[in-house]
């Protein structure tokens, strides 16, 4: 155990970098110009999508981070997860990945054999191969995937073509970045925990898979960025969206944990980027935490024909997890997005 | 009560924080030293949530010092206690300095005679227990005062030095308080009538 205890320093999505950090430094870049490129960094989305043909395009990827849990082949399930989220977010399926590693030299190798195993068993449930990778000796570990999936070019679900009237889905409850905190500090309950765990390493290649057989007009997977800022990026300056507190699910425990504020720095990044775009209305401070709150292997966010709505719903509350619709697109108003 | 948090990331230094107020008595102040302006606005949120005053002070590149005055709800043994060694002859000892002038006169003269009792009061082989600043008095532990340092040498000894908090808003000096924790009201009629001496210079 005490490997494990310095294995874990708080990681997952809650130690990206704050989305106004980033996108700074994004919109310095030179922009590359190809006609095949139909979605590269620009419009903040998951995954890059290149046309090859008219009939098929490559989705491409990566994502890792620092082990946000004790246990090493969880991590390793939860990391790889997470990287494949990105492919899935954008309706795709898919094809090969290859692992990223950073592992200190000094720390037992069984724990990165672990890692490795929990990652390409994902992997393999997601129907995928695993085609190599890459290692660096560093002080601590990190661990994902660079994923790579194929898709029809007409087929993208865009992160940001919602429509007025659309139904917002959320597939996964919110509330794992404040359950893991609090789990780092022995404060959370194995029963939260495990709740975060399984929410966590469940791929969204299921939902994704039902989301296609219905009007989905937007989608993207809420991480780091909390599912505020990341239906932000959603609506764009566009749009607005109305989203009823009562209606989106979230780990019970991750509220009490919010009120003895076991939150993240990356919490508060999330909540100073989008503070001015958001109508909290008379949202409690633990409710708003978890609305801002970094997920780690989030759920999709559907934006969908509200007609198509309740059955998508029934399927997709059949795999399992914590699934509602949890508000409704709107034309653009003052604010971005109004929390009832 | 003091906290380096620095090189902590979050929540630890908001779950510290949180810990000393529960375990403090009424307007201590807990201060909290963070590296990043997020830590300091997640610890302003612990504040606003307890409803408690919360002061913030960059003092450099990675260096905010945070200060939260604790309610002392849920340590009502250490606001008691507090007040039982003031029949103790030193501790009972209250001086009550309601101006930065010492006697009527002219206030040059007076600015250098408060001074000069307030460095004799730090030179006291048994110093008195509280240290009381209202009024013009409130400028005395703020920065610019030429008694910062006998003031700290006097906290050093265990002595409180309470500043009131409304006359610091008062005179736009909340955010220049330098030695010492700011204090209310309900506390100084509290600590002046129980105390067994009050000196007024």
């Amino acid at each position: 155990m005490g490997e494990a205890v310095v294995f874990c320093k708080g990681g997952g999505c809650t130690a990206k970098l704050g989305p106004g950090a980033l996108s700074s430094v994004l919109k310095k870049l030179p922009k590359f110009k190809d006609p095949n490129l139909l979605i590269g960094f620009e419009s903040s989305d998951d995954a890059a999508v290149y046309k090859l043909s008219s009939e098929l395009a490559i989705v491409q990827t990566l994502d890792f981070f620092p082990p946000m849990v004790d246990d090493p082949y969880i991590f390793g399930q939860i990391a790889a997860a997470n990287a494949l989220s990105d492919i899935y977010a954008m309706g795709a399926d898919f094809k090969t990945a290859l692992n990223i590693v950073c592992f200190p030299e000094s720390m037992d190798l069984n724990i990165l054999g672990q890692i490795l195993l929990g990652g390409s068993e994902k992997v393999r449930e997601a129907g995928g191969v695993l085609v190599g990778g890459h290692s660096i000796a560093d002080g601590d570990v990190k661990y994902g995937l660079s994923v790579t999936g194929t898709i029809h070019p007409d087929k993208v679900f865009a992160n940001n073509a919602c429509r007025p009237g659309d139904a917002l889905i959320l597939t996964k409850p919110l509330g794992v970045g404040i359950i893991c905190t609090a789990a780092r500090l022995k404060a959370a309950s194995d029963e939260a925990l495990a709740q975060a765990v399984r929410s966590m390493t469940t791929l969204n290649k299921y939902a994704s898979e039902i989301a296609r057989k219905y009007r989905t007009h937007a989608c993207t997977d809420v991480t780091g960025f909390g599912f505020i800022v990341h239906l932000c990026e959603m609506l764009g300056d566009k749009f607005s969206a109305r989203i009823d507190k009562s209606a989106v699910p979230f780990i019970p425990e991750s509220a009490g944990y919010a009120d003895e504020f076991y939150i993240t720095a990356a919490g508060q990044r999330n909540r100073n980027f989008a503070e001015g775009k958001v109508d909290l209305g008379d949202c409690s401070f633990a409710m708003q935490e978890i609305l801002f709150d970094p997920q780690t292997s989030g759920g999709l966010l559907i934006s969908m024909e509200p007609n198509d709505a309740p059955k998508a719903l029934e399927e997709l509350k059949a795999l399992g997890l914590p699934c509602t619709v949890v508000g409704e697109v709107t034309k653009r108003l003052e604010k971005a997005i109004y929390i009832k | 009560m003091r906290i380096d948090a620095r090189g902590k990331q979050c929540p630890l230094p908001v779950i510290e924080a949180k810990e000393a107020l529960n375990a403090a008595a009424l307007s201590e102040i807990v201060e909290v030293t963070v590296d990043n302006e997020i830590a300091a606005q997640n610890l302003r949120k612990l504040a606003e949530q307890k409803k408690l005053g919360y002061v913030c002070e960059k003092l450099g590149e990675g260096n905010y010092v945070v200060k939260i005055t604790a309610s002392g709800e849920n340590n009502p043994a250490a606001e008691s206690g507090e007040f039982v060694p003031n029949c103790a002859v030193g501790q009972g000892k209250v001086a009550a300095i309601t101006s930065d002038t010492m006697g009527y006169g002219d206030d040059k003269l007076g600015r250098l005679l408060m001074k000069g009792f307030i460095f004799a009061l730090s030179k006291q082989e048994e110093p008195l227990g509280t240290i009381l600043l209202y009024n013009g008095g409130a400028r005395l532990s703020c920065e610019g005062s030429e008694s910062l340092e006998d003031l700290k040498s006097l906290e050093e000894r265990g002595v409180r030095i309470l500043t009131c908090g409304t006359c610091l808003n008062f005179y736009g000096l909340s955010e220049r308080l330098c030695v010492g924790t700011v204090t209310n009201m309900y506390e100084i009629a509290d600590i002046l009538t129980k105390a067994a001496l009050v000196v007024r210079p």
